[in-house]
C-alpha cells in the first residue's frame, strides 16, 4: 500500500512500515479468533481479543511514528 | 411513556449549556469568518488535543452509540464488526492523510474534490467526487437527527405541541434541536463544533464508565451477561468449503467501512482542520482510545439482552416505534437513576449535534468550491464563497430534517447504507492518486461510474436490507460487503483503461501539484 515505487514517492520502502499491516492481518483473519475459549472475566475470546486490539492497534503505529519523526531531523 | 421531571431537567440544563458554547465559539480564536477556510476548517488551526476531540466527535457519532449496540442486541456477534473497523482505519489515516493534508495546505484545498481538480485538471472528475460526497453524507445527517428522536422519546418529551397560530405541531423537540444546530453552525462554523465536541466527550465518557461498571455489577458480572445471549449469536457461523460464510462478510464489512470512513467529506473536514501533519499522525495513535469506548458501548447491546428490557411493558411503545434502536435508551432508563439518565441522554443528543454540524459544513464547502465556484460563479469573492457555504449547509440540514419528519427513518438507513458503498468509489481518485498520477482521469471517472453502478445494483438486488452481497466465483459463494466488491471492480476498470489511454496518448496532463507538496 505504501511502497509505490513512483518517482514522487522518492523515499525507499522501509521495513518498519510492515507494522501497519499487523492489525489488518490479526483482525481480518476472522476464523483465527472466532471462538469462545479462553474466556477472560467471563468475556468470550472473540470479544476480548478484538477489544485488546483497540490498544494493540494503536501501539502498532508507534514504531512507524517514531521512525517518521526521527527522519525529519 | 412516563417522563421523569428530574431526567428532563438535567437533560435540558446540559443541552442548553453545551449549545451555548457553540455560540460563544464564534469569538474563540477570533478570525474572519467570511473566509471559507476560517468558517469551514477553523482556520486549519486545531492542535493535537482539539483535533482529537473534534475527530472523535466526528467519527463516533450518536447514531453509532445507538445503532451498534442495537445490532448486537438483535443480531449478535455480527454487530461487533464496528470494533475491528475502527481499529484498522487508523493505519490508513496514518499513512495517507498526512500527504493529503500537506498538499491541501500548499494549494489551499478545502475538499477532496479540490485536490482531484488540482491533481488532474479534470472538472468532470472533481464534480463526480464532490457530488458523491454530498449525496453520501445527506442521509448520514438524517440518521443523526433520527438518533436524537430516539433519545427525546425515551425522555418522554411531549412530541406534539399545540401552538397558537400553528395549531398542532409534530416533533417539536426535534425541530428545536434542529434550530439550535443550524444557528450555531451558521454563526461559528467548525469552531463552535470543536468546543461542543469537548463537552460531548465528557458526558459520553462519564456515561460509558458508569455503564460498564454499574450495569454488569447489577446483572451479576460479565459471565452472566454473555450467558444471557443466544449461544448461536455469540460467535459467527463458520464458513464451509463452498461458502466463505459470515466470517468473511464480517472481515469485508470491517475493511470496506474502514476504507470508506476517511473519504467522507466530514472526516476530510476534520482532518484538514488540523494545524500540521504531525497532529494527524499523533491522532492516528490517540484516536483509538475512542474505539475502546465503542467496544464497551457495543457490549451494552448484550447487557440490554441480559436485563430483559424488551419484555418490559414500560418500553413496549419505544421498541414499537424505534425497533432495536431503543435497546440502549431502555437499558439506561432501567438501570440508572433519573438524573443520570438525563446526563447520558444529553451526551447522546449532543453527540448527534457534533457530526451533524460537521457533515453540513463539509457539504457546504463541497458545493461552494466544486459546484458554485467551479461552474456557476467562477469570480466570486471570498465573502460570497463563505456565505454560499453557510446557506448550503443550512439547506442540507433542512433536507435531513425533512427526511426524518416526512419519510420513514428506514429510508435514511437504506440510503446511508448506499452512501457507504458510493463514497468508497472515490478511493482511487483521492487516495491512490496521492502516490501516483499514472491513473488517467478519464479512466478514474469510468472506474468510479462502474463501481457506483455495480454497488447500487447489488444493494438494489438485496432490497436495501443488507449490504453483503453473495458473489459466486468458481463454485464458491463469497458474501462480501458491496462497497468492497464494487471497489475491486472500480480499481480493475481504472487500471486497465489507464493502461490503454496512456498507451494511446502520451501527451503530458496538467498537474498543479509537485512531489514536494506531499511531504
Amino acid at each position: 500500500m505504501s511502497s509505490s515505487p513512483k518517482p514522487e514517492a522518492s523515499r525507499k520502502f522501509h521495513p518498519v512500515y510492515l507494522w501497519l499491516l499487523l492489525p489488518f492481518l490479526c483482525l481480518l483473519w476472522v476464523p483465527s479468533y472466532n471462538r469462545i475459549d479462553p474466556a477472560l472475566f467471563g468475556i468470550p475470546f472473540f470479544y476480548w481479543y478484538q477489544m485488546l486490539w483497540t490498544v494493540l492497534g494503536a501501539l502498532a503505529i508507534v514504531p512507524v511514528y517514531l521512525h517518521e519523526e526521527g527522519r525529519k531531523k | 411513556m412516563n417522563s421523569s421531571p428530574v431526567a428532563v431537567g438535567v437533560f435540558l440544563a446540559l443541552f442548553v449549556f453545551v449549545a451555548g458554547l457553540g455560540f460563544v465559539a464564534a469569538r474563540w480564536r477570533k478570525a474572519d469568518l467570511h473566509q471559507l477556510s476560517e468558517w469551514g476548517l477553523g482556520g486549519r488551526s486545531f492542535g493535537t488535543l482539539i483535533a482529537w476531540f473534534l475527530l472523535g466527535g466526528d467519527i463516533y457519532t450518536a447514531y453509532t452509540f445507538i445503532a451498534v449496540p442495537a445490532l448486537m442486541f438483535g443480531a449478535g456477534a455480527t454487530g461487533f464488526f464496528a470494533v475491528p473497523y475502527t481499529i484498522i482505519m487508523y493505519p490508513i489515516l496514518f499513512l495517507f492523510f498526512p500527504r493529503l493534508w500537506s498538499v491541501a495546505r500548499r494549494h489551499g484545498y478545502v475538499t477532496a474534490a479540490d485536490f482531484v481538480r488540482g491533481r488532474f485538471g479534470s472538472r468532470g472528475l472533481a464534480l463526480a467526487i464532490a457530488l458523491t460526497g454530498i449525496v453520501a453524507t445527506m442521509p448520514y445527517i438524517a440518521l443523526q437527527l433520527a438518533g436524537m428522536q430516539v433519545v427525546f422519546s425515551a425522555l418522554g418529551l411531549p412530541s406534539d405541541w399545540t401552538l397558537p397560530l400553528f395549531g398542532i405541531v409534530h416533533n417539536v423537540p426535534l425541530i428545536i434541536a434542529f434550530v439550535v444546530l443550524a444557528a450555531y453552525t451558521y454563526a461559528s462554523g467548525l469552531r463552535g463544533t470543536a468546543l461542543i465536541a469537548i463537552a460531548k466527550d465528557l458526558l459520553i465518557y462519564t456515561t460509558v464508565l458508569a455503564a460498564v461498571i454499574v450495569i454488569p455489577a447489577e446483572l451479576g458480572g460479565y459471565a452472566k451477561v454473555f450467558a444471557a445471549v443466544d449461544p448461536k449469536k455469540l460467535l459467527l457461523p463458520s464458513g464451509t468449503m463452498d461458502n466463505l460464510g459470515p466470517t468473511f462478510s464480517y472481515a469485508s464489512l470491517a475493511l470496506g467501512s474502514a476504507l470508506a470512513l476517511f473519504l467522507y467529506p466530514h472526516s476530510m473536514t476534520g482532518i484538514l482542520s488540523s494545524s500540521s501533519r504531525h497532529v494527524i499522525r499523533r491522532n492516528a495513535i490517540l484516536l483509538p482510545s475512542y474505539s475502546i469506548a465503542l467496544s464497551l458501548i457495543a457490549l451494552l447491546g448484550y447487557m440490554a439482552v441480559a436485563a430483559g428490557v424488551k419484555s418490559m411493558p414500560e418500553f413496549a411503545g419505544g421498541f414499537k416505534d424505534f425497533g432495536n434502536n431503543f435497546a440502549v435508551p431502555a437499558l439506561i432508563l432501567h438501570m440508572f437513576p433519573a438524573w443520570f439518565a438525563g446526563v447520558a441522554f444529553a451526551g447522546i443528543a449532543v453527540g448527534a449535534l457534533v457530526p451533524a454540524s460537521i457533515m453540513a459544513i463539509a457539504c457546504g464547502s463541497l458545493f461552494t468550491r466544486n459546484v458554485y465556484k467551479e461552474f456557476l460563479h467562477p469570480d466570486c469573492t471570498p465573502k460570497q464563497e463563505s456565505t454560499v457555504a453557510k446557506v448550503v449547509s443550512l439547506l442540507m440540514k433542512l433536507g435531513a430534517l425533512f427526511f426524518v419528519l416526512e419519510l420513514q427513518t428506514s429510508y435514511a438507513i437504506q440510503l446511508q447504507l448506499l452512501g457507504g458503498i458510493w463514497i468508497c468509489q472515490t478511493l482511487p481518485a483521492v487516495l491512490i492518486s496521492l502516490y501516483t498520477r499514472v491513473l488517467h482521469p478519464m479512466a478514474l471517472l469510468a472506474g468510479w461510474a462502474a463501481g457506483m453502478a455495480a454497488g447500487t445494483a447489488m444493494a438494489w438486488d438485496l432490497g436495501f436490507k443488507s449490504s453483503t452481497y453473495p458473489l459466486h466465483l468458481l463454485g464458491v459463494t463469497i458474501p462480501c460487503y458491496a462497497a468492497l466488491s464494487a471497489l475491486v471492480l472500480n480499481i480493475a476498470v481504472t487500471v486497465v483503461l489507464s493502461l490503454v489511454l496512456n498507451a494511446m496518448w502520451n501527451a503530458p496532463r496538467p498537474d498543479e501539484t509537485v512531489a514536494e507538496d506531499y511531504v
